[in-house]
């Protein structure tokens, strides 16, 4: 059984089901209560499981990210929201210093399961700083974990494992995607395992590298390019962005010799150079084309009326096809 | 007797210096009731603490000068501070130390051997014995802070009667982290127990640089929770102080804020030469005349018949002898394996750490060396 959700209902439904699920989860973060959250991720929550599961927290992200490594260290399960992805910025300490570190630094003595969720990316129309796309951020960070849900199913089965993942997993939520379509989603709790990456269209020409809301294009720009050239492009949604899926990655290049990754991301240290480097060192000899990049510029994410000059387009993800295929 | 106008006030105000909670004066004379809260075993107990420290400080100092060590941060001058507010708690109460704490962490229960090994730079100098809640020593300022918040919170959560404490410096008041967690604690009354040591110096910073405020107590009222300034080297007031924030966490009351008002004598780590920003010796024998934890402790005890001469050098000889085999067993420890670098980054080893694990085994075992 199930049914048609958009993301924000999905991970609502998740962060609901955990509640009611184990009395350890907490959720906390600003305007997440009464209010129900800025995009009302945690609608009905408040109402439900009260003031002290479901915490509207001062405005601190330090603080917010501290006490919740505290609080996983002492036995809870709590889940952050920080309100965007730029928002983090002031909890960026804890998380690279700490909550990525505890449990290295006390030999496995203490973890820090912690799961922080947070909206990210542009195309929403945005004031400055709501944006913005630094996945690489946390990806370099060993002893965090990255993922980034694509579509509704995903968000739920992938939130489910992160909130039963023993280390602290960055969960970022394509904000663009939060309600731009719907898909059934099943009623009971199913896990996706965090680390594996989907085959979303199989193809044999040329695989896309994805995720987030740039899978959108990816599978339009594959769509439009089968329809005008015949061409049949590989779509590969990552889902996980650190640690990667390398094998799936790998396969994929040995069947279509050629790759195209998009990501809204800046170019420069994105996590497209982290796959081209992959292919490289297991693919290489299966390369039929230089690997390229579609990516954000590497600019701050302009103001929202140009913004989508700043972001992939489907024009662009079908240029970068046909001069890979073409090459 | 203090002498007064002395150029140590500075390092703590601007101004005259704002009055402390004190039982135990320089002296050696009780000024407050101690309501016999304090008993002789307790006395005793909490001066062999001191003593011991003091000779493992000065023990580590050497032991980085002949290079068995590395990189240390001596904490002598600061003992009462330590030792009585470690003492006040209960064996599960969450600690949260900094590099300058291993005086309190030994005291709650970190072994010797252990704070050897954290100073040999070997991985398992952070792991606390089975059962205990010492965090490894906290290296960024202040960032600590917000997780003896969350544990406290989750203490009360789960109705434990618990405290979570952690230790701080002068310096770490100028943080952010600092304000976010008195004000999360406020907000949440968590069983927090905020513990200042202000030894006057941000490595070279003196505290009228440091801050506008002149106390650091004072900063509990703007987030109204309990803020108290005790002097830091009397081990009475701050045992007595941080046993009352005890039982104000256990009867809900929430979190606490101490200033404990001490000095360091000693440079901030073994890298640092305090000459370049205070005048060295000055203060450090005005401090060591003036107001030493131990000394005057020492004088209390001998007035009282407590304590002489001879058990002072039996003790002295079990310390050196207790220290020394504690050392025996840190330098004897087996010495980190090169792989283990690669354990406990996630619970579940992943691909990519596996395989760099694997490269390095295939040089170690190239090089022949491992």
């Amino acid at each position: 059984m199930g049914k048609n959700l958009t993301m924000l209902q999905a991970i609502t439904e998740a962060l609901d089901q955990m509640l009611g699920h184990d009395d350890r989860v907490m959720i906390l973060g600003e305007d997440i209560g009464v209010n129900g959250g800025v995009f009302r991720s945690t609608e009905g929550l408040y109402e439900k499981y009260g003031k002290d599961r479901v915490v509207d927290t001062p405005l601190a992200e330090s603080g917010i990210i501290g006490s919740a490594i505290g609080l996983a260290l002492n036995g809870m399960l709590p889940i952050v929201e920080i309100q965007f992805l730029a928002f983090i910025y002031p909890g960026f300490e804890q998380l690279v210093s700490h909550a990525a570190r505890m449990r290295y630094r006390t030999r496995g003595q203490f973890g820090v399961p912690l799961v922080i969720r947070t909206p990210y990316g542009a195309g929403i129309r945005g004031p400055e700083l709501h944006s913005e796309s630094v996945e690489t951020f946390f990806a370099h960070t060993p002893g965090l974990k990255v993922v980034a849900p694509s579509n509704p199913y995903d968000a739920k089965g992938l939130l489910i494992s992160a909130l039963e993942d023993p280390d602290p997993v960055i969960f970022l939520e394509p904000t663009k995607l939060y309600r731009a379509f719907k898909e059934e989603v099943p009623d009971e709790m199913y896990r996706i395992p965090i680390g594996q990456a989907k085959v979303v269209q199989e193809g044999s020409d040329l695989t896309i590298f994805a995720w987030g809301s740039m899978l959108r294009e990816a599978l339009n720009a594959a769509k439009k390019i089968e329809d005008e050239k015949g061409w049949k492009c590989e779509v590969v949604d990552l889902r996980t962005l650190y640690p990667l899926d390398r094998d799936t990655i790998v396969q994929s290049i040995k069947k279509t010799g050629r790759a195209l990754i998009v990501h809204e991301a800046h170019k420069t240290a994105g996590l497209g150079a982290e796959i081209i480097s992959i292919i490289n060192d297991e693919a290489l000899i299966y390369l039929k084309a230089p690997i390229k990049r579609v990516t954000g510029f590497d600019v701050p994410v302009p103001p929202f009326t140009i913004e989508d000059h700043y972001l992939p387009t489907v024009d662009r993800v079908k240029q970068g096809i046909v001069e890979t295929i073409s090459f | 007797m203090e002498k007064t106008g002395n150029p140590i006030m500075k390092a703590h105000s601007s101004g005259v210096e704002p009055e402390m909670f004190r039982v135990l004066t320089p002296d050696g004379e009780i000024i407050e009731t101690i309501d016999g809260k304090i008993d002789k075993s307790l006395m005793l107990k909490m001066y062999e603490r001191m003593l011991l420290l003091r000779t493992f400080d000065r023990k580590s100092i050497n032991l980085q000068r002949q290079g068995r060590i590395g990189t240390y941060a001596p904490f002598e001058g600061q003992e009462a501070s330590q030792v009585g507010s470690a003492l006040a708690l209960s064996a599960g109460d969450w600690m949260f130390p900094t590099y300058r704490d291993h005086g309190a962490a030994i005291i709650h229960g970190q072994e010797l051997y252990r704070v050897f090994l954290y100073w040999m730079a070997h991985f398992d100098g952070s792991i606390c014995p089975e059962g205990k809640r010492i965090l490894p020593p906290s290296v960024p300022i202040a960032t600590q802070m917000v997780h003896a918040v969350g544990t406290a919170w989750a203490s009360k959560i789960k109705g434990e009667q618990n405290v979570s404490i952690a230790y701080f410096g002068d310096g770490a008041t100028s943080e952010g982290d600092f304000h976010e967690a008195l004000n999360f604690a406020g907000v949440y009354k968590t069983p927090t127990i905020f513990f200042c040591q202000n030894n006057g110096y941000a490595i070279s910073v003196p505290f009228e640089k440091q801050s506008a405020s002149k106390t650091i107590s004072q900063r509990a009222a703007a987030y109204d929770i309990h803020g108290v300034r005790v002097d830091g080297n009397d081990i009475f007031a701050v045992w007595l102080t941080v046993k009352e924030a005890v039982e104000r966490a256990h009867k809900g009351e929430g979190p606490t804020l101490i200033e404990a008002v001490t000095f360091r004598y000693g440079a901030h780590t073994t890298a640092d030469n305090p000459n370049i920003y205070r005048d060295q010796e000055e203060i450090s024998t005005y401090w060591r005349e003036n107001r030493d934890p131990i000394t005057r402790l020492s004088k209390y005890l001998n007035k009282e018949g407590y304590w002489n001469e001879e058990q002072e050098e039996l003790a002295l000889k079990q310390f050196n002898e207790l220290i020394d085999a504690h050392l025996q067993k840190a330098e004897g420890y087996p010495k980190s394996d090169p792989l283990e670098m690669f354990n406990h980054v996630y619970a579940e080893e992943s691909w990519h750490l596996k395989e760099q694990k694997q490269e390095l085994n295939q040089i170690l075992r190239k090089g022949g060396k491992k």
